[in-house]
This record gives structure tokens, sequence and C-alpha cells, in this order.
């Protein structure tokens, strides 16, 4: 149990896929103008990045690996990743229609989005096992959700600070969050 | 359009990383060096140029309901061929730039072209788009590399230009990485108003 604490602890805080291994940078600066948006943002990638990591492990271990065509690794993974955002969006369509009004905007967003590969591909670098694996994708979410809602709530507040010309949008969002990763930074060494 | 004018569209106008601000990830992720961003802006370049000459070469043939996902995987395979040649090639290089080239196949600037540009031109001058945003993103990168290379560790492409001991080792961890970017797009900025 304690293991996989220490799995959930590093994710999110010693390692965040943000803020300290530039993952998902693009919806980091992107749908960070609103704490609403960015936790409807953090809950669709969550729900996608847990259900993508179990295909693409059991993609790995039962068919690339036995097969020996590892090396299709990145054609096989994005592949399966763009055909699940296809298929979450149409079940939920079906049976949850509340729930796809909530994040239906974001769910095309997540193909492109760099961390559900980039998890995908880390927990078979890692050599986790399946548990692990899910459990590390989960933690990688919440990381990535904790990043973006921290950051939300600081924009919201810039919005009324006065600005020189050239620092406004993304220089001061950058710099913004360059003193946000030098406060995660503090984490490390804690795991 | 006059060929070099498509070259210099994506080098200064269009800039990937300054002006259309697009491949956040590995312009932060691989930029702790000028060399790293350089290979890893040569290495979007091939995959550019390929995919570009690729997909503009089929781009009729494909139905419009699936040319995303078309387009997808022929970036990914082009994205495939690149790892393998690194992995055997210049595998200190792929080491170190680790988990960003795989993730070239959801860099949006790669997506971004074949949807803008190449899916509506012809295969030479899609082509020549590639090579022109990609020298624009090797261009930025290296400037970003360099940058935090001589900030963090005074050398640019490991040549010393100040004593070691005026190194800032926090320009070459994540934090840098955000700040010294933007600094340099308000640089940026201050140039395009200015001039």
């Amino acid at each position: 149990m304690v293991h996989y604490v220490l799995i959930f602890i590093a994710a999110v805080f010693v390692n965040n896929i943000v803020l300290a291994q530039f993952l998902g940078i693009c919806p980091f600066l992107g749908v960070s103008k609103k704490i609403d948006t960015a936790l409807g943002m953090t809950a669709a990638v969550a729900f996608v990045m847990v259900l993508s990591t179990l295909c693409t492990f059991l993609l790995q271990k039962y068919v690339l690996d036995p097969l020996g065509l590892a090396f299709l690794q990145t054609l096989a993974y994005i592949l399966v990743i763009a055909a699940l955002v296809q298929m979450v969006e149409i079940i939920l369509k079906k049976v949850s229609p509340a729930l796809y009004s909530a994040l239906g905007i974001f769910l095309p967003l997540i193909t492109t989005n760099c961390t559900i590969l980039g998890v995908a591909i880390m927990v078979i670098q890692k050599d986790f096992t399946m548990l692990e694996s899910l459990v590390f994708a989960f933690s990688t979410a919440v990381g990535f959700g904790l990043a973006l809602t921290i950051f939300a709530g600081i924009r919201e507040q810039l919005r009324f600070s006065e600005l020189p010309k050239s620092m406004e949008g993304t220089p001061i969002a950058l710099i913004t969050a360059g003193i946000l990763a030098m406060a995660f930074m503090g984490f490390s060494g804690v795991v | 359009m006059n060929k070099l004018k498509i070259i210099a569209n994506g080098l200064i106008k269009e800039n990937p990383t300054f002006v259309l601000m697009l491949g956040m990830c590995p312009t932060l992720g691989t930029t702790t060096s000028a060399l790293n961003g350089m290979g890893m802006g040569l290495a979007t370049m091939f995959v550019l140029i390929c995919s570009n000459a690729a997909i503009s070469s089929v781009r009729n043939l494909i139905p419009d309901k699936v040319h995303i996902p078309a387009y997808v995987i022929i970036i990914a395979a082009f994205v495939t061929i690149l790892q393998l040649c690194m992995q055997a090639y210049l595998p200190l290089l792929y080491a170190s730039l680790g988990l960003f080239i795989p993730l070239i196949v959801v860099n949006c600037i790669v997506l971004g072209r074949a949807e803008a540009f190449a899916a509506k031109n012809g295969v030479f001058d899609s082509a020549l788009d590639g090579l022109g945003i990609g020298l624009g993103f090797t261009l930025a990168l290296t400037i970003l590399g360099a940058v935090r290379e001589l900030l963090g560790t005074g050398m640019i492409f490991g040549l010393s230009v100040f004593p070691e001991d005026y190194g800032m080792l926090l320009f070459i961890l994540a934090p840098g990485a955000f700040i010294t970017l933007g600094l340099l797009i308000a640089l940026k900025n201050i140039w395009f108003t200015t001039y």
C-alpha cells in the first residue's frame, strides 16, 4: 500500500507532469483562464488517461511484445488513443448527456494532449505492473489538475493587474508558470 | 507563391514558437542546452518535411471525414522511422531527448501544418513549407537553448564563455525554461512593435 502512496506523491508533487516534465503545456496555457474550465479539463483528462493507459498497457503486454512488434509502439498507441477518445465521446453522449455536456468540448482536444501518449509510454519505460500503471496514470492526472487549477486561480487575479504592453498574454503566463515551477521544486527529494 | 517566401514565412512571419506559440512541450522540455534544442528542432523538421510532402501527395485520395486520423497515422509512421534511425545512429542525442521524440506525433505544429498548408498545396510547396517551419522551430529552440545554457552554465554549444562559477543552475532546471521563454517572447513583442 505504501508503495502506491509513494507513486501517487511522486507523480503529483515531485515529478509534476506539467511543471517538472513539460508535458501538456498547451492545455496548461490554453484552458487555464477560468477555474471552472480547468476543472472540466482535469476531469476529462483523468478519465481518458486511466482508460487509455489500461488499453495501451494490455496492447503492449499481450499483442506487441509477444509478436515482437515493439517498434510499432508509437503508431499503435496513437491509434488506440484516438479511437478511444472518439468512443468515449460517442458513449458519453448516449449514456450520460449531463456528463457529456460538461466534458464534451474538452474531449476532442485530448487526442493531441501529449500527457496521454506520454504517460502510456512512460509506464512501459518504468516497467510498472498493471495496478501500478493505473495508479500512476490517475496520480499524473491529479498532478495535472493541481497545476492547472492553481495556475487558473493565479491568472484570474492576474487579469486585474497592470502590465507592460509587451508582457501581456503569454509572456507573463510563462513567467508565472516559472515561479510556480520553482515552488514545486521544493518537493524534490521528498520521495 | 514565391518559393523563397514560403521558407521565410515559416522562419519569421509564422515562427512556430515565437509567433504561433505551438509545440510548447518540446520547446520547454528539450532546451537544456543549445545542442539539445537544435537536435530536437532538426528531428521535428525531418518529420515536418516528410509528413507535409506525403500528406500533400495523397490529399485528394483521403475522404474528408477521416482526414485527421489519416494524417496522424502518416505522421506517426515518419516519427517511427525517425526513432529507429536515431536509435541506430545518434544514440546519445536520442537518450537525452528521451520521451520527446515519440511525442513529435502529438506536436501541434506538425498536424497544424498538415491541416493548414499541405492539405491545400502541391507536394513541392508543402515540403518547402515544412522546411521553413522546421527551420523556424530549430532557430527558436537553438536560441532558447543557447540562452539557457549560457545563463545556466556559462557555456554555449559546450564552449565556455563565462567562468564556471557564474552559472545559475536555475536556468537549466524547469523554472528557468518557463522564465526564459517568457522573457524572449516579451523581447520579440518589443521588437515587433518598435520595428
